[in-house]
């Protein structure tokens, strides 16, 4: 668990993170937001289903990947938190999806 | 180590490899000597297409062997798949070349009628409008018109080919020798004499399969292989969730979900480097034939030499002056693994190539 | 469009760097990925409040001095969130910026981007709940947060700092797990000269490290056998003390640190040649006193040329620039020389404390070529084991290996698995680092969307040939 040594600001952030509401401080990575609000799964890798979190937090490593907006594979340390984000774990490969086409992520 | 073997193949490239494991399969004891993890091997630069539409545009002898090794293809990735236990991802449902504008339908459709015409019924293909091709392909960009769609085309992992076949030949006896570059080749007696930095090696057959290094090699053997490197970039994407089966000249799906794009081609020398334009040219083509991949990101590039000739037909010699010496240059390494291995390496033991290979000799470039 | 230099990373290197070569008249871009300057050492500092101050310390304070500096040099056009995929051997710098990526060229660039850490690989690493120490270090920095009773574990100053900047920030830390050994201290003694001639460096390290003995927090010294525990997320890490008891904490975080290394892709990627450093086991570009590598051009300055801290990153800064003013005609060499001649000694000074520290907190070879079971390289989740199979069939180096097995092919394009890759091919073969060599490392060294990529625009070339 992650826990805030500031007293958080009167105007949180909102995101939602998987149905989740996180509460985040402006001028906040996505990382940290998802962190102190005790998430610290980010995504799960392709080939063996392995959980992994944020883990360099200086946006070298590609562990923090999530998906924003329907964006795949961002990098939540990397990425300043907005109000009325949809966030959720990166799941497998990133979906790029054609009009009309199937996906398999290969989970 | 041992200093004599009934064959040894110089070079451990695709080519290389190819052959090697065909003569070991063949029971000849076989050494590969190849140079190293350096910079100018093609053979990890391969896009990874096994493809017959385009090939031999006016060389009925090569669209025949191109044809042959496409054939052979599923029992040799069977083969080598059971051998080493190593995914090979090989797949052969057919393949499409896009045409993103009339001139080009235009100008692809004279080019394969060219080929089926000599070819004869042997070589299948359609031309697509963009309806039939959107039947294959998902997001077509409006400038796609249509394509050419061969079902003879497929793909496979060509990093996982090359572990494959070097795999399967050291399994069965093959020594497989990196960091030995050959300086010298002569005659000794019927056979030959190899000799590398620290090596001496005797062998009643050679083949040299040294991709660019051929040009050099070559004289040593009575021969010549008049081979010029032609540059190519590529670049590789994060890995995306499976979205497209069948490959397309330029742009693929690996099965780990990575999506390659190409193609260019520049004559630069002994030049490796990924340049910004050329990336640009290339995303730009991709993203035009798919735009809902026009997010997907970019992690790597790379960029390798093809072994190219004067007529860019592969070119395959026997040497007259030294009866046992083999020389074979192409650019297409990853489609003709399979009857390299297969049919190229039963020639080289038997000491003399099929006449299916005599249009192919570097005696027709008038060198 | 016509900048004289373009410097790449806005640390306390880059921007010295871009204000040194701004205050004699040149025209100078600066392009960082993160959003505010500072690099590492100074991240957030901008932002940062007294209490922030108060726990990182006055060094990290400090960095204030440098960022307001940079901020008033009106000369310096200074871009933020900046993602720098390329430096080309022709003068020229791919970036992107706001989705749109650039080609722009400049007669001088000076890479300064920097170091990562080091791998750590241990069974477990890859866990929720493991981070670098640094990058704990950072959640302190830029969001105020610590982790419950965290276990910091590996050698290193950095770890003993974040260790006690968490202390100073009223955090319980659950214990400090330390890996050096005694062969390295050994290494270290005949460099120990240099280390007492920066005693006030050598004392703050004691400070810290008397903080955290007096904070009650559990010190064990010379450990081996880490492992962490948990299913889909940490929960405890066990070690072997040096009297060989087998000991377990209970924990939901841990932070490894074993040191940093110079974030090589980018200057790798431009075709900089590197040499292997054999104290602190890692590749640094092969540089003249300037920053000057093999290719006409292309600078290097700060950590990225070799570990040396803040201090010296920003006397390397000016270094570079100055020489980069020189060939412009900015300043005379005279004058440059001049310059230049305070700051090389003070430069000295700073290093003068590096031999000792780079042996004394050398990581263990344990530390570094892990167990079979260990994963090794995480994008593409291969084992030791992994690695070892396809070097047992014969490889001829790294990128064999990786056309082989996807090492280093993934997301981080071998960050966190080139150095022990290397490695553990030096272990099963016996050859030399020199003689291994690295992965070829190629643009673009971080993802870019193809649509930006497409439509990059691009300053017209240099008439070629």
């Amino acid at each position: 668990m992650f826990r805030r040594i500031s007293k958080p600001q009167t105007n949180p952030i909102m995101l939602d993170f998987e149905g989740q509401t996180i509460y985040a401080q402006p001028g906040e990575t996505i990382a940290a937001a998802l962190l102190a609000g005790g998430v610290n799964k980010f995504r799960v890798t392709q080939e063996k289903g392995s959980e992994r979190g944020p883990f360099c937090m200086m946006g070298v490593c590609f562990e923090c990947l999530v998906v924003i907006d329907e964006q795949p594979n961002q990098q939540a340390c990397q990425i300043l938190v907005e109000p009325g984000m949809k966030v959720r774990r990166q799941r497998g490969a990133a979906e790029v999806v054609p009009l009309g086409g199937e996906v398999d992520h290969g989970l | 180590m041992i200093s004599r073997f009934d064959a040894i193949v110089i070079g451990g490239g695709m080519l290389g490899s190819a052959i090697g494991f065909g003569l070991v399969r063949e029971g000849l004891t076989t050494a590969i000597l190849d140079e190293g993890d350096v910079a100018f091997r093609a053979a990890r630069g391969n896009f990874g297409l096994v493809w017959v539409q385009g090939k031999g545009v006016g060389s009925p002898a090569y669209a025949n062997w191109t044809k042959l090794s496409s054939m052979l293809w599923s029992e040799f990735a069977t083969e080598l798949q059971g051998r080493t236990h190593i995914e090979l991802a090989h797949s052969r449902r057919g393949g499409i070349h896009l045409c993103l504008s009339e001139s080009e339908f235009d100008a692809r459709a004279k080019l394969l009628s060219t080929l089926s015409g000599h070819q004869k019924g042997d070589f299948t293909h359609e031309m697509l409008d963009r309806k039939a091709v959107g039947e294959f392909l998902p997001g077509l960009g409006p400038e796609v018109v249509g394509g050419s769609f061969s079902p003879h085309d497929g793909h496979v992992n060509p990093l996982y080919l090359l572990r494959a076949m070097q795999r399967a030949f050291v399994d069965l006896g093959g020594v497989l020798r990196t960091g030995s570059r050959v300086l010298e080749i002569s005659r000794d007696g019927e056979g030959f004499l190899v000799k590398t930095g620290d090596l001496k090696i005797h062998s009643a057959r050679i083949v040299l399969a040294a991709g660019l290094g051929n040009r050099e090699l070559a004289p040593m053997i009575g021969l010549k292989q008049p081979v010029r490197p032609v540059k190519g970039q590529i670049l590789v994407s994060e890995r995306v969730a499976k979205f497209l089966d069948m490959p397309t000249t330029k742009l693929r799906q690996t099965a780990e979900g990575t999506v390659m794009i190409g193609d260019s081609k520049e004559e630069l020398g002994f030049d490796i480097r990924s340049t910004p334009r050329v990336g640009k040219n290339i995303a730009d083509r991709a993203r035009r034939s798919f735009p809902f991949l026009s997010k997907m990101k970019v992690v790597r590039t790379w960029a390798a030499l093809r072994v190219m000739t004067p007529d860019g037909l592969p070119i395959y010699d026997q040497s007259k002056l030294m009866p046992g010496a083999f020389a074979a240059s192409c650019h297409s390494g990853v489609t003709l693994a399979a009857v390299h291995a297969l049919t190229y390496a039963r020639f080289v033991a038997n000491g003399v190539l099929g006449d299916e290979l005599s249009a192919l000799s570097a005696e027709r470039l008038n060198v | 469009m016509d900048y004289d230099i373009i410097v790449i990373g806005a640390g306390p290197a880059g921007m010295t760097s871009a204000m040194t070569a701004a205050k004699f008249g040149a025209k100078v871009l600066l392009l960082d990925d993160q959003p505010a300057p500072g690099g590492q050492v100074y991240r957030a500092v901008e932002s940062a409040d007294e209490r922030t101050d108060d726990i990182l310390g006055i060094e990290y304070a400090a960095g204030r001095r440098l960022t307001q500096a940079l901020r008033s040099q009106h000369l310096i056009e200074y871009v933020p969130h900046a993602n720098v995929w390329q430096v080309t051997d022709g003068h020229e710098v791919g970036f992107s910026s706001g989705g749109s990526a650039r080609l722009l060229r400049a007669p001088w660039i000076i890479l300064a981007t920097g170091a990562i850490e080091r791998p750590f690989p241990i069974p477990g690493w890859t866990l929720p709940g493991v981070m670098m120490a640094g990058g704990a270090q950072a959640l302190l920095k830029v969001s105020g947060l610590v982790a419950d009773a965290p276990v910091f574990a590996g050698s290193g100053p950095l770890l003993y700092l974040v260790a006690y900047q968490y202390l100073k920030a009223g955090a319980k830390v659950a214990a400090l797990l330390d890996t050096s050994i005694k062969s390295s201290r050994l290494k270290a003694l005949p460099h120990v000269g240099g280390a007492l001639s920066r005693w006030d460096m050598l004392s703050k390290g004691r400070s810290w490290m008397a903080k955290i003995r007096k904070s009650g927090t559990q010190i064990a010294n010379n450990v081996t056998e880490l492992r962490i525990h948990g299913k889909s997320a940490v929960n405890g890490i066990s070690y072997q003390t040096q009297k060989g008891l087998s000991q377990e904490i209970k924990t939901e975080n841990i932070f490894l640190h074993q040191g940093v290394v110079p974030n090589v892709n980018l200057a790798m990627a431009a075709g900089i040649e590197h040499f292997w450093h054999s104290a602190q086991l890692c590749w640094h570009p092969k540089i003249d006193a300037w920053g000057r590598t093999n290719v006409d051009g292309l600078v290097v300055a700060g950590d990225g040329m070799g570990i040396g801290g803040a201090e010296a990153a920003q006397a390397t800064g000016q270094l570079a620039a100055l020489g980069c003013l020189a060939e412009l005609g900015k300043i005379d060499v005279a004058d440059c020389e001049n310059q230049a001649k305070s700051v090389s000694a003070a430069l000295v000074r700073e290093k003068s404390i590096r031999p000792f520290l780079d042996y004394w907190f050398q990581p263990a070879l344990h530390f570094r070529v892990p167990s079979d079971e260990t994963i090794v390289c995480r994008c593409e989740e291969l084992t030791a084991q992994d690695i070892r199979d396809v070097i047992d069939m014969g490889i001829a180096g790294p990128n064999q290996l990786k056309s082989y097995c996807r090492a280093g092919m993934g997301l981080c394009q071998g960050r966190y698995c080139g150095l022990t890759v290397q490695e553990i091919i030096g272990q099963e073969t016996g050859r030399e680092p020199e003689d291994i060599g690295y992965y070829r490392l190629r643009p673009p060294i971080k993802p870019i969307p193809l649509d930006e990529l497409a439509e990059m625009e691009a300053d017209p070339p240099a008439n070629e040939n």
